[in-house]
């Protein structure tokens, strides 16, 4: 009857496992409490941590042992000696939902009504990376930005947790592309900033390096040293910016057949271009389009007439720098349709209450389980301990986005494991009540209340399951995590209960307790 | 204790009835998760100031109607219309002039995200239904005396129809004297109910289940559930019992945002377990009565 464990394990039997059956009961249990022991690391590293820390100057101060100085193969021992140390534990932190370390949850609908049917998908895909491009400008951790697409209409959602200031970040986001002209700086400006950049992390850099830099340019170099804050070395600014564009267009060059992006400024940035080309002739002009390098064409002479030119892309890329300076530099508009900001105290306080409540409750449940069932009861405990250890594992190497609903979620699970065990144990006095005399072996009843407990709790946890399994098609992040904290809470509850204390009640009632029913039930 | 039967169905009746009622007189109270709308929890450092000053600041924005809760110690929950960023960031600050503050949360959320939302909701709901439906019928389709497996699933629905109503009437009616939203967790928390009362009941079923296939002679249905009852009980006042303790400590001492999320599955799991013994088998021997006459009408 109970099949999926033993079909399991008769395939391994043929391999490893040794052929008296207590010591595979005692293998099985050994194997899954190793496990459990890693899993627990896992959990919370700083026990071991903190215990690696204790011992390795112990080791340190250890030399090796007289006989073994005196031999000619000292030097490599000795290496070997230093170089034992108990390493960290793998610290793998639980990724933390919105509601427990703040952060905001947008969503944004796009106007596709421009934009033809078949470019709806790439118009979508742009707008995203232009949103992406802004977004890790925060150096949030995980950024989210994803297409949906939804009662017909595409829209993005952005979910940025561990951010403080919330309206500067929907500013920032949602805000039109910046598009800037600059002027090259004077050599040894440019020599001095590169210095200020490079002598924190090299020494010695020369001064022809430093001059290769600004004339072949990298833009990603130039766009990681604005980023961390400090000025562009290459060029500077002239105050002409794409509040002055009039329009952008792809044109053709009527010579090479070369697509080009045609910039048309208004007449007072007609007037500012034509200063700054007056006094750039032939120097490169750069322009910049949301802190990015796009183009440094040299400037032939002063340009009258506020037309500019940008060549080097293909037509694809024409048309969308095109697209995003007329748009405004989204590709598509957007409008916020909905907003949800978190602060982290609130949620960081719930989380600290919530888990003290949770060690309360698991505590009485604790309790409650061996005053009821006794032995069976205690041994239940531990494998629930076995049971909590896993699943924390499981939710950190998956990993699932832990919220508050999902910590309830795994509380709730915990009920449920026990559930499991309650099925079990109930069968069991059932079993004990109905033998005859000292006729039956007690293993021969376990096996029996365990096969006669498997169809409901298979049963009743497939329902609760199917149920996991919608709750998590239907909702938001916030919930999916409860939904799939839940499901894998019952996954492995059912595998706690049918096999961890099996095997223990199996392993401690081989020997002379299972003489003594009063010990494993009421 | 099947010869109780009539007072179990009155109870659940009554139950049922004034969780209708209440329904339509108190109303859902549905959050912005489902109207759209905003809610701004904002903490201030010192005193917080009262109700009337805070709206007359709001006065110039046009909100709406706005409403003021207290929230901890210093505290206060505003819920206006839908508002958009700028306006947010002009309606924080005004309120700053009444005193230092940090935002706690934010949520603004347009009307056509909370139509979605609520449709999503029902899909679940009908979805979960209909899917323990086919399933208890598969799990027990080896029976077919002296009911059809799949009455064994309509009771389970009936059961598990019982539980919502209740559970949703009891929160209309808190929705109403203490203003407590009903949003996205709440539905969350209702297929849960539903996840876990249909597995207590199934459990029942499957004691009912297989002592049907054990007895072959002297058959006397009556007898089998009463004793069927009387063997699962104690294990699912106990199951109930251990999860109540965690939900229980929860809410008592848990975190605010997930209080009432938990009160709801406290209500849930309670009349949950009352259903799966108490209406859910005495609901199976009715019915076999009812068929027993009508074909012993037809003979």
């Amino acid at each position: 009857m109970v099949f999926i464990p033993s079909r399991a394990f008769g395939f391994l039997k043929f391999f490893i496992w040794p052929k008296e059956s207590r010591r595979r009961y005692r293998t099985a249990i050994f194997a899954v409490f190793l496990v459990a022991l890693l899993a627990a690391n896992l959990d919370s590293p700083k026990y071991w941590n903190g215990f690696a820390d204790w011992i390795n100057p112990k080791l340190d101060a250890v030399d090796m042992p007289e006989p073994i100085r005196r031999l000619d193969k000292w030097e490599v021992l000795k290496k070997a000696d230093d170089i034992i140390a108990l390493p960290h534990f793998w610290n793998l932190p639980f990724s933390q939902g919105l509601d427990l370390q703040g952060g905001i949850h947008l969503i944004y609908k796009a106007d596709l009504s421009n934009i033809t049917h078949q470019d709806h998908g790439d118009a979508m895909n742009g707008l995203r990376d232009v949103i992406e491009r802004r977004v890790n400008l925060f150096g949030v951790r995980e950024p989210k930005v994803l297409v949906q697409e939804a009662s017909g209409e595409y829209r993005l959602l952005v979910e940025l947790a561990g951010i403080t200031d919330f309206n500067e970040a929907i500013q920032l986001i949602g805000q039109t592309p910046y598009l800037e002209f600059k002027e090259e700086r004077p050599k040894d400006e440019q020599k001095r900033l590169l210095r200020e950049v490079l002598d924190e992390d090299q020494e010695g850099v020369t001064d022809a390096q430093l001059e290769g830099i600004c004339s072949t340019i990298n833009p990603q170099f130039l766009l990681i040293i604005q980023e961390s804050g400090k000025e562009d070395p290459c060029f500077k600014v002239t105050g002409l910016t794409g509040q002055y564009l009039k329009e952008a267009s792809v044109q053709f060059d009527p010579n090479t057949n070369q697509p080009t992006i045609s910039l048309q400024l208004d007449d007072e940035g007609s007037k500012l271009f034509e200063q700054i080309t007056a006094r750039n002739v032939d120097k490169p002009l750069a322009i910049y389009l949301d802190k990015v390098l796009r183009s440094a064409p040299r400037v032939q002479e002063k340009i009258v007439g506020g037309k500019a030119q940008i060549t080097g892309f293909d037509i694809k890329q024409a048309k969308q720098i095109a697209r995003d300076l007329n748009a405004g530099a989204l590709p598509v508009p957007i409008t916020l349709i909905s907003q949800q900001s978190i602060g982290a105290a609130l949620g960081e306080e719930s989380l600290r209450e919530s888990l003290r409540a949770g060690i309360l409750g698991i505590i009485a449940v604790v309790a409650f389980m061996i005053i009821l069932y006794r032995l069976s009861g205690l041994l239940a405990v531990i494998s629930l301990a076995v049971y909590l250890s896993l699943l924390l594992a499981i939710l950190k190497l998956v990993p699932v986005t832990l919220t508050l609903p999902g910590i309830a979620g795994l509380i709730l699970s915990i009920g449920m494991a026990v559930d499991a065990n309650v099925l079990v144990f109930e069968r069991l006095r059932e079993e004990f009540q109905r033998k005859k005399e000292d006729e039956e072996d007690f293993l021969f009843i376990l096996n029996r209340a365990y096969g006669r407990a498997w169809n409901s709790i298979r049963d009743g946890n497939i329902s609760t399951l199917l149920t996991c399994t919608i709750l998590f098609w239907f909702s938001t992040s916030f919930i999916k995590g409860f939904a799939l904290t839940l499901g894998i809470g019952v996954v492995v509850s059912m595998f706690s209960a049918m096999i961890v204390t099996r095997y223990l009640m199996r392993l401690v009632g081989e020997g002379r307790l299972r003489k003594k029913e009063w010990l494993w039930i009421r | 204790m099947l010869k109780f039967r009539k007072y179990f169905y009155t109870l659940s009746v009554v139950l049922v009835l004034s969780s209708i009622a209440s329904l339509a007189i108190f109303g859902l109270n549905f959050g912005t998760d489902f109207n759209g709308g905003s809610i701004m929890e904002v903490r201030f450092q010192e005193e917080r100031p009262g109700h009337n000053s805070v709206k007359s600041a709001l006065a110039d924005f046009e909100l709406g109607e706005i409403i003021v809760q207290n929230a901890d110690e210093n505290g206060i929950i505003l819920r206006f219309r839908e508002v958009n960023p700028t306006l947010h960031q002009g309606i924080l600050n005004k309120i700053e002039t009444l005193g230092v503050l940090e935002e706690q949360r934010f949520e603004s959320i347009g009307p056509a995200i909370g139509e979605e939302t609520k449709r999503k909701a029902l899909w679940s709901i009908g979805l979960v239904l209909i899917t323990i439906l086919i399933y208890v019928a598969w799990a027990f389709r080896k029976i077919s005396f002296p009911l059809r497996s799949w009455t064994y699933g309509v009771v389970a629905l009936i059961a598990l129809f019982h539980d919502v109503l209740i559970a949703v009437g009891i929160f209309a009616a808190l929705g109403y004297f203490m203003n407590i939203e009903v949003g996205i967790p709440f539905v969350a928390a209702i297929l849960t109910i539903l996840g876990y009362s249909v597995n207590d009941t199934i459990v029942v079923f499957d004691r009912i289940r297989e002592n049907i296939l054990t007895k072959a002679s002297d058959f006397n249905f009556g007898e089998l559930i009463n004793k069927s009852l009387a063997q699962t009980y104690v294990r699912s006042l106990n199951t109930s019992l251990t999860t109540f303790f965690v939900l229980f400590a929860i809410f008592m001492l848990g975190g605010a945002t997930i209080k009432y999320f938990v009160l709801t599955l406290i209500i849930g799991v309670a009349v949950g377990t009352y259903s799966s013994i108490f209406l859910a088998s005495p609901l199976l021997f009715s019915w076999y009565l009812v068929q027993f006459k009508k074909s012993e009408k037809s003979s």
